[in-house]
């Protein structure tokens, strides 16, 4: 029983707890702190394949996010403090482009600023890779309700061919090579693109295919029709709601009226189409990941992460959010340190899958890496 | 009792003149395992895919007649409510993935026929076992070797306990050991279950013993009948029938055991024989209809030498120090890399071919290392068919696909035609059809004539006779053996046929465990393998022969000497 992944639901708990952990505060300790527990957790859980490696990925984006904010702070960032790290030529735009000042000094607290904002911003998308590696959005879909079954068979669907279309970019590059064909410029990405799309359409009916003969999309004869169209119906309309709901919440000039109703609405709409389709969708899942304790463990233990922030800020105002101007040292608030150390709970409660077969995982996953680069650089016109 | 019933069936695809399959009667019964034979292109996936509604459903085109499966007619059930009932596994497997581990693509189709979560472990576990997949269960489908995935593909349609079992060239992309482990767990599916199979298979040595009936195509007429008379009318025969005709044994054994049994006489004569025969024989004298331009190579002559080479995939080592030579001291000579799936025997082409670099070691195209030979000198120097055909073929028909690989080669107006004349047979591939729309014997047939019209002074081809028939594979054969005689052309081919290899190789390269295993004239290296030996060498063995031509010359020279 414990060689079973933990409920992905349990996971996206885990994460969105750290995420808005990290969403409430600029201190830079805290930050490397959540992010240091999130890699940690995720490279110990991950799983098989490419997506195991997206924490990998997210986090050299995220580091290109933090470089690319700090140009942009040097650049145009407010000109707090007099602790002149360097000076950029100056130029002041006109006044019909509201005469703002670039370049000019830079320093060091505008720049603790930027660094501070984009180091919360990386540790978030961190997250979210972190959250791909240890459980994968499949795993995620195939847990929600029957109407939504069919839309997450296509998701899963639609995340495996990427990486082949990727794939299939490179083999055509090196295909066209083969018959001394160029394989940069225009005429080398038109002969690309057409066989790559082609061999797209060729293997999303060769899929449909066989998808049709594994009875998807089978109907219940006991069932009329037009229930499984007004559970669709329903959805779509309760997630418009929805929408308009959540509008009704961010936007403080709407009438409050709006965000209640929406949100009522829609949720009783989604309910209803559940239901519904339910009744339509007559399946049955195979070994569906239970919701145990270690679920429920790995839940808090993100959310002890949100409850520790919110305690700290009641306890010590500002701990959080160190001030830049006058910049001042970031200090390590006990009860933060003790939510993220609660974090690392799913270290010792999922299970880990690095033993089985680690050389193929890898192999994949540096595979449709490979090609990405492979095609990143033909794209950019230089693959022999 | 009858399982599936064809009545007057007639398929016309669309934009075609005549019927892919014309006026089809067939009747199988409950538990019989049929085999489809045909050319390339002649309509086995047609056939195939009437039985379970692909045709018409998916691929369009008309069709009259009836098809009905365990009581349901195709026209009005569509493949997905036929699911429970006929199981189908198209010509690429690993196409037809759709969910991405294992264990939850057999589950996938009992998920969707509502099976009860306890019989879908029972089966799941059952079906794991059957196929021989166990330690497969958690692994991700990205990662499973070629063989690996058409077992899994195969397990995740038995998993829905289906009545019909439809297959569409089941062991085209294994390994002889993984084909034979794929046909013993249909056999025991037959034999136990009481499983109805009906495949298509160009390789008959591998099936001809095993099946009940075989349905021959000929211009869209169907002839079922048993194996027997089937083998009297059929155009191409596995060796060990040819050899058994050769011999005069009767009646006609149809597997190695049968034909070892009667075999000792034929032995001894031709152990008695002073000059034992060896492996591919000699094609000199044949001309060509096409002209061949090897002088125009700037890599002067077709010599392919791999030093030492390691290549890795990702962090895992795939062969480590493997070094061997094709051609060399001006003569041509075709060499075959075999080894089971995941070998490497791929990653080695794709490093020779330049399109890797290896980690460790030297590769020499003639005195040019590959990686840096490019554009039309390319194209004279390396001809590479990879696996897949298609991503050589761009154009949009196959007369300009021709057309366009005469301008890269500048070549003179029709050459590439002339190939694939040369090697289809006359007019059975429309030139004014899409490449894409081709059987993938065709396809290949295709891509092997723009690759072969330049004529470079080294080839290699990657299973150069996946999906192609008898008649194709011989006249591919004759002409890589001209190749390598009259025009001194190096060509390495990575390949599972063992009767083609035996039939053209003049050197086997056996590969396992990262490293060369065996390397040596084929009729030595094949007939001493359990695994890779043709049927020739099997039923004569300890001689070293192993095609049914090469006994045939020997037995005239005995008469010769006697009189």
């Amino acid at each position: 029983m414990d060689d079973q992944p933990v409920h992905p639901g349990a996971w996206w708990c885990w994460m969105l707890g750290l995420a808005a952990a990290a969403a409430r505060t600029t201190n830079l300790i805290v930050l490397v702190l959540t992010a240091l527990v999130v890699i940690v957790v995720a490279t110990a859980c991950r799983i098989h394949g490419p997506l195991g490696r997206s924490v990998i990925l997210f986090t050299k984006i995220a580091i290109g996010v933090v470089i690319f904010r700090l140009v942009l702070q040097a650049i145009f960032g407010l000109r707090l403090g007099e602790r002149v790290l360097f000076r950029l030529p100056a130029l002041t735009l006109p006044e019909f482009m509201a005469g703002i000042t670039v370049g000019g000094p830079v320093t060091l607290e505008s720049m603790m600023a930027g660094l501070n904002q984009g180091v919360r911003l990386g540790v978030i998308l961190i997250c979210f890779g972190a959250v791909n590696s240890v459980s994968s959005p499949a795993r995620l879909l195939r847990s929600l309700p029957g109407v939504l079954y069919e839309m997450g068979v296509a998701s899963t669907i639609a995340l495996t061919t990427a990486p082949q279309a990727v794939m299939s970019a490179s083999q055509i590059a090196e295909a066209r090579r083969l018959r001394g064909r160029p394989t940069r410029g225009a005429a080398g990405l038109r002969g690309i693109a057409i066989p790559v799309l082609e061999g797209a359409l060729d293997r999303s009916i060769r899929l449909a295919a066989a998808l049709d003969t594994r009875g998807y999309g089978r109907t219940r004869d006991d069932v009329a029709p037009n229930r499984q169209r007004t559970a669709s119906v329903a959805l779509i309309g309760g997630l418009i709601m929805l929408s308009i709901g959540v509008y009704g919440v961010f936007d403080t000039a709407a009438p409050v009226g709006l965000a209640i109703g929406g949100l009522t609405a829609g949720a009783v709409a989604c309910g209803a189409s559940v239901i519904v389709g339910h009744r339509t969708h007559r399946r049955t899942r195979h070994r569906p990941i239970r919701w145990d304790r270690r679920a429920t463990l790995v839940a808090f233990s993100g959310a002890g992460a949100l409850a520790a922030s919110i305690l700290t800020e009641a306890i010590e105002p500002g701990a959080l959010d160190p001030s830049t101007f006058p910049l001042v040292a970031p200090t390590l608030p006990i009860i933060m340190a003790a939510g993220l150390a609660l974090a690392l709970a799913p270290l010792f409660v999922a299970p880990r899958f690095d033993d089985i077969e680690p050389d193929d995982a890898r192999a994949a996953g540096l595979d449709i890496a490979e090609s990405a680069a492979t095609l990143s650089v033909s794209s950019g016109g230089d693959v022999r | 009792m009858t399982i599936l019933e064809l009545d007057n069936v007639t398929v016309t695809y669309e934009g075609s003149d005549r019927p892919a399959l014309a006026n089809v009667s067939l009747r199988i019964e409950e538990g019989e395992w049929l085999l489809v034979s045909a050319p390339t292109g002649a309509g086995k996936s047609t056939l195939l895919g009437l039985c379970n509604g692909l045709v018409p459903h998916f691929t369009g085109g008309n069709m009259s007649g009836t098809v009905t499966v365990a009581g349901r007619s195709t026209e009005q059930c569509p493949p997905r409510n036929l699911a429970d009932v006929v199981g189908w596994v198209g010509q690429d497997p690993a196409s037809g993935f759709v969910t991405d581990a294992v264990e939850d693509e057999l589950a996938f189709v009992m998920e969707e026929l509502a099976t009860p979560p306890a019989t879908m472990r029972r089966r799941i576990e059952e079906t794991l076992d059957l196929m021989g997949i166990a330690e497969l269960r958690n692994r991700p489908l990205s990662t499973l070797s070629g063989g690996e995935a058409q077992r899994v593909a195969i397990a995740s349609v038995l998993c829905a306990s289906p009545k019909v079992l439809l297959l569409d060239e089941p062991t085209s992309a294994l390994d002889p050991a993984g084909a034979d482990d794929v046909l013993a767990a249909l056999g025991r599916l037959v034999h136990d279950v009481g499983l109805t199979v009906i495949m298509s298979e160009h390789r008959l040595e591998r099936v001809i013993h095993l099946v009940d009936r075989i349905a021959l195509i000929d211009r869209g007429q169907v002839t079922a009948s048993m194996p027997d008379e089937a083998l009297a009318i059929a155009p191409h025969v596995p060796p060990v029938i040819e050899l058994g005709r050769l011999a005069g044994w009767s009646p006609l054994p149809r597997s190695v055991r049968d034909a070892r049994r009667v075999a000792a006489p034929l032995i001894s004569r031709l152990a008695d024989a002073a000059t034992p025969p060896a492996g591919p024989p000699p094609h000199t004298n044949d001309s060509p209809r096409y002209p061949v331009r090897a002088s125009r190579s700037p890599a002067a002559s077709g010599h392919i030498a791999v030093t030492g080479i390691s290549l890795a995939h990702g962090r895992r080592t795939v062969v480590e120090r493997v070094s061997f030579e094709v051609g060399g001291g001006g003569g041509g000579e075709v060499l075959a890399l075999m080894g089971r799936n995941g070998a490497g025997k791929t990653t080695i082409l794709r490093a020779v071919a330049g399109l890797t670099t290896p980690s460790a070691g030297r590769l020499r195209i003639g005195n040019l290392d590959p990686a840096a030979i490019d554009g039309p000198t390319r194209i004279r120097s390396i001809g590479f068919v990879p696996q897949d055909p298609t991503l050589l073929l761009y154009s949009s028909t196959v007369a300009e696909e021709c057309r366009a690989a005469d301008r890269d080669g500048g070549l003179d107006a029709g050459t590439t035609a002339s190939v694939l004349e040369e090697l289809a047979a006359d007019g059975t591939i429309d030139a004014n059809r899409h490449p894409r729309d081709l059987s993938a014997g065709q396809q290949l047939q295709v891509a092997l004539a723009v690759v072969l019209a330049p004529a470079p002074t080294a080839l290699l081809l990657d299973e150069p006779t996946r999906g192609l028939d008898h008649g194709v594979k011989d006249r591919l054969a004759s002409l890589l053996r001209h190749r390598a005689t009259n025009h001194g052309v190096a060509i390495l081919l990575a390949t599972h046929d063992v009767e083609f290899a035996a039939t053209v190789a003049d050197r086997v390269v056996l590969l396992g465990h990262r490293e060369v295993t065996a390397a040596g004239p084929a009729a030595e290296v094949l007939s001493q393998s359990t695994v890779f030996a043709p049927q020739v060498a099997r039923i004569l063995s300890p001689l070293p022969v192993l095609t049914v031509a090469a006994i045939r010359r020997t037995l005239g020279r005995i008469e010769t000497n006697r009189s």
